[in-house]
């Protein structure tokens, strides 16, 4: 058996290379050729195909995505941006705060558990790689019809995946979203977020600079999972070697991705990093090519060196394995045994595989015989870029036309609000959050079912200063409103998020988004695609928050049925002072109930059409974003003032769910009156809009900030008691309002 | 007079490690690192041992970390009266190290549970309860996947007989025998608690309680007094 060197790919230019079963495109073949003036070997093509793949290349999204960039506000809190593992922001005080959220969605419906999982350990060790200590997690979920059966297979193995692996990481989950819909059905969507910490001048990129200086591989040993089409690579060129079917999901092992976030961060500490790079989808290929490609631009690397978990791989299985818990790192010689008794400290085994040259090319050897000889940036950075076509739904017309005003309009508003608040996308979600630790670290002052997560801002690191700032995160996205009108739709996206952060306190600085999309290949869904990403590019600008980095994922279709379009943006935020955080809710009794922003009647995409008629049609909420940046500004100003005593956003269910969900915070009753017709003042689902308890005392202070910057507040009613009064309208206890919300999940899933 | 050293150790999979410590600093004592793999408790007062996966716990929880050299240096010191209290992970690791009885196994759920949890102060007259009154309500988190308290019907009933049921909860999180969230050993030096005290000692963050802070006042009046 031989190995199919560059020695052999000269000498047998024509032998046939199986590039479609990889996933390659002939001209996208054809490229290679002429990029190395020969056939490619069977490693070479394995590192062609990864790195030119849609989810390592973004080739049908790059042409759009751009607009993050051009269209990106001015921000001088943006440190780093789009193209590194993460993004990182300014936060003050010498903090810098990296964050990302990224998609594991086929993996988590193939096997929900060690999907979701590894999808957890990814994103977190690209929180790493930027230096910073992870220090929470959150995860943006969306199930098919929660009692669809196989949502009953998939959501309980989704949630126990990331339970167990963020957990045993020590990571607390501070928030996210849990989404049903029949359209999730075969492809759940599973986005999971990280942030972390580092000091500003602490940063590390992902970069290999320097001749003689040595790349490290570290962490687990690399096995045969997560392969996927490489097998058809290895027994293609190796007739008689029949590979089984390699399994293509990952397994995650969380103690050995905890060990390696304790070893990273001394080996930042012992400054015994030049570049580093963690290893995900398409693993020692993406590492390489990548490091190689940012840094002097030459490698070498001697596979043989690879530590394996099977020795039976081959080196095109080696490149592509997505073994997890694994990082590269350019280190100097003469820093190589300080690196070394670091690890073993950790327990991390690591190994010297190569080393940086200036030659420009990516050389790889096996039973030394060259198997790879290329430029690393044709595999990194220059991969095809496809302008794919789009054009507007044949249907959309019809329906945007088909508008909720046909719809019968309920008479009993009470029986109305117990029905949605105890429908399983507003029901509380305590059978999942309460599966996830959210108060290891010390540093969780706001977790679920708080607007966003906030944390304390308190690591122990060189050159650290004690700071009283925290951070607040969220993350939004209604694939219904999406469907309606994608532009607006991502927009909403973006304005829900921003305004979760801002009820908390927290000024927001910065996005990160994962947009979950069907196959590009489909003109109709990539014009949901090029609309999403043009709105919120828009709303980005206007907003003043800029694209940090985020993910593509395509391709969540089952035979010609598209999700909906999701786009899932996260927002982070910071807050001077955390201890003036605003809780979510209702925290007193004798509190003024005050309404800021402006109803009007808007039920297209609304929880009440679904609900209630199973209906989607007519246009989504409009997004106020002018109405959104005066509201998030009153906001935050009435935190640091100490005006607030409560707060919350209005979304999903519009204000009787807020005014429910508000009440439930702490077991606070409330009496409030309406004006207008009760229906919609209670249903409507218009953005832009926070729900506030404010001390008597200062409701006048409160009411002139609003006027100030024009935010309509409207006085409702006051706290105390022990129902929910709408005044003429409807009386609910508390306690049945909690039995309604909590009573759904369980009796669904156990 | 110095402050009192209260050692908080880490095995690889610590996670509340630097939360204990934190919680030992507020009640003014110094904490004490100690590293699983030394031979070494470095004159410490009382020691801590927090929640975590300490090897992974791949195995059985706890079960590896028995034999690490750090335990060497303390299962003979706990026997001899130095203060230790385990919480979580902790609790698991001196179980399967005998210095307290019985075992922690699979939340009767099958679920990982995290939740404010409240429970009842059942013997104030240990190294780490004396803070709190007889019978005094309290609320600590819970979060654990493992920590249905089980022991055999003759050990159950001496722990209840002699007393040394420290915690038991209020509304029972993962099925244990009794409703036993702590125990101690028969000196009362050594406490294990499935509940984290360490997660309840600021307003700020964590559980909405600071009931934790009685457990690391109890110690610190120990050491002082002693």
């Amino acid at each position: 058996m031989s190995t199919d060197s560059v020695k052999r790919a000269q000498s047998t230019p024509d032998e046939p290379m199986p590039f479609a079963e990889l996933g390659m495109k002939q001209d996208e073949y054809d490229r290679v050729k002429e990029i190395l003036g020969r056939r490619p070997t069977g490693s070479e093509l394995a590192i062609y195909s990864v790195m030119w793949s849609e989810h390592c290349s973004y080739k049908s999204s790059k042409v759009h995505l751009r607009q993050f960039a051009t269209k990106a506000p001015k921000s001088e809190a943006l440190l780093v941006g789009m193209g590194e593992n993460a993004g990182v922001v300014d936060i003050g005080d010498g903090w810098a705060a990296t964050f990302k959220i990224e998609s594991h969605n086929h993996p988590s419906y193939v096997e929900p558990h060690q999907g979701a999982a590894t999808g957890v350990g990814g994103i977190v060790r690209d929180i790493m790689s930027m230096g910073a200590r992870p220090i929470a997690v959150m995860d943006a979920l969306r199930f098919g019809a929660a009692d669809a059966p196989d949502t009953r297979r998939v959501l309980p193995g989704v949630v126990e995946g990331i339970s167990h692996y963020g957990n045993c990481l020590g990571l607390p989950n501070i928030g996210g979203e849990v989404v049903f819909d029949p359209c999730y059905i075969g492809n759940p969507l599973v986005n999971a977020l990280c942030v972390g910490l580092l000091r500003k001048d602490q940063i590390k990129l992902a970069t290999a600079p320097g001749p003689g200086n040595k790349v490290v591989l570290f962490g687990a040993s690399t096995g045969p999972d997560g392969i996927g089409g490489a097998s058809v690579l290895a027994s293609a060129t190796f007739e008689d070697e029949s590979h089984a079917k390699r399994p293509a999901v990952q397994v995650g092992d969380p103690f050995m991705e905890k060990l390696l976030i304790e070893c990273c961060l001394e080996l930042y500490a012992a400054d015994v990093v030049v570049g580093i790079q963690d290893l995900g989808a398409a693993g020692v290929s993406c590492a390489t090519t990548e490091l190689a490609a940012k840094g002097t631009g030459g490698m070498a690397v001697d596979l043989n060196l690879v530590p394996l978990r099977d020795p039976s791989l081959r080196p095109e299985e080696i490149l592509m394995s997505e073994s997890q818990e694994r990082m590269m790192a350019v280190v100097r010689p003469e820093d190589i045994p300080a690196f070394m008794a670091i690890c073993e400290k950790w327990d991390v085994p690591a190994t010297v595989i190569g080393e940086v040259t200036d030659t420009g090319r990516l050389v790889m050897t096996w039973d030394g015989e060259v198997i790879v000889d290329i430029p690393p940036g044709t595999a990194a950075d220059e991969g095809p870029v496809y302008e794919r076509p789009y054009q507007e739904p044949a249907g959309q017309a019809a329906l945007n036309a088909d508008t909720p005003d046909r719809l019968e309009r309920p008479a009993d508003l009470r029986a109305t609000l117990l029905r949605l608040l105890g429908s399983p996308n507003l029901a509380d979600k305590e059978w999942v959050t309460s599966q996830y630790d959210r108060y290891v670290r010390s540093n969780t002052v706001l977790a679920q079912p708080a607007d966003a997560g906030v944390l304390r801002v308190s690591e122990v690191m060189a050159g650290a200063e004690p700071t009283t700032r925290g951070i607040a995160l969220a993350t939004d996205g209604n694939g219904r409103y999406a469907k309606l009108d994608p532009y607006a739709g991502a927009q909403l996206a973006l304005a829900e998020a921003y305004r979760n952060v801002a009820v908390t306190g927290a000024k927001p600085l910065a996005v990160t988004n994962c947009l979950n999309f069907g196959s590009p290949e489909d003109p109709e869904v990539m014009w949901q695609f090029a609309e999403a990403v043009r709105g919120l590019a828009d709303a980005c600008r206007t907003l003043g928050v800029p694209v940090t980095g985020g993910n593509v994922s395509f391709y969540n279709q089952t035979g010609s049925a598209a999700i909906h379009p999701t786009p899932v943006v996260g927002v982070l935020g910071v807050i001077d002072d955390v201890a003036r955080r605003v809780p979510s809710g209702f925290t007193g009794e004798g509190l003024r109930v005050a309404l800021l922003g402006e109803t009007r009647e808007e039920f297209g995409g609304s929880e009440w059409a679904h609900v209630v008629h199973g209906h989607l049609g007519g246009l989504p909420p409009q997004a106020d974003l002018e109405a959104e940046q005066a509201l998030a500004t009153v906001l935050v100003e009435a935190a640091r003032g100490g005006l607030l005593e409560g707060s919350h956003d209005l979304s999903d269910g519009g204000l009787a769910i807020a005014l429910a969900e508000a009440c439930l915070a702490r077991g606070v009753g409330a009496t409030v009156t309406l004006n207008d017709d009760p229906f919609t003042g209670l249903f409507s689902e218009s953005a832009a809009r926070a729900l506030v308890a404010v001390r008597p005392e200062v409701f006048e202070e409160f009411a002139a900030l609003c006027a100030e910057h024009e935010v309509p507040c409207y006085g409702l009613g006051v706290t105390g008691g022990d129902a929910l009064v709408v005044e003429g309208v409807l009386e609910v206890p508390v306690s049945e309002l909690r039995e309604t919300h909590t009573g759904t999940l369980p009796a669904l899933f156990g | 007079m110095s402050a009192a050293r209260v050692g908080v150790v880490t095995f690889p999979g610590t996670l509340d490690d630097q939360d204990a410590a934190r919680a030992v600093h507020l009640v003014g004592a110094q904490a004490v690192p100690l590293w699983h793999a030394d031979h070494d408790l470095k004159g410490v007062d009382a020691v801590f041992l927090p929640g975590g996966f300490s090897y992974g716990d791949y195995l059985r929880c706890g079960a590896i970390s028995r034999f690490a050299p750090l335990m060497d240096e303390l299962i003979p010191a706990a026997r001899a009266g130095l203060p230790v209290l385990g919480t979580c992970n902790g609790f698991q690791i001196l179980c399967e190290a005998h210095l307290l009885p019985g075992a922690l196994t699979r939340n009767a759920s099958l679920h990982y549970v995290c939740r404010d949890q409240r429970v009842r102060v059942e013997q104030n007259d240990t190294a780490w309860t004396s803070a709190f009154g007889q019978g005094q309500e309290i609320v600590l988190p819970v979060k654990h996947g493992e920590g249905r308290y089980v022991a055999s019907a003759d050990t159950i009933a001496e722990l209840e007989a002699t007393g040394r049921v420290v915690v038991r909860y209020i509304g029972n999180p993962n099925g244990s025998m009794n409703d036993i969230a702590g125990i101690t050993n028969e000196a009362g030096n050594v406490v294990g608690l499935m509940p984290h005290p360490e997660h309840a000692v600021e307003e700020l963050v964590g559980a909405p309680s600071t009931d934790g802070l009685g457990f690391f006042t109890s110690i610190l009046k120990k050491l002082v007094n002693a």
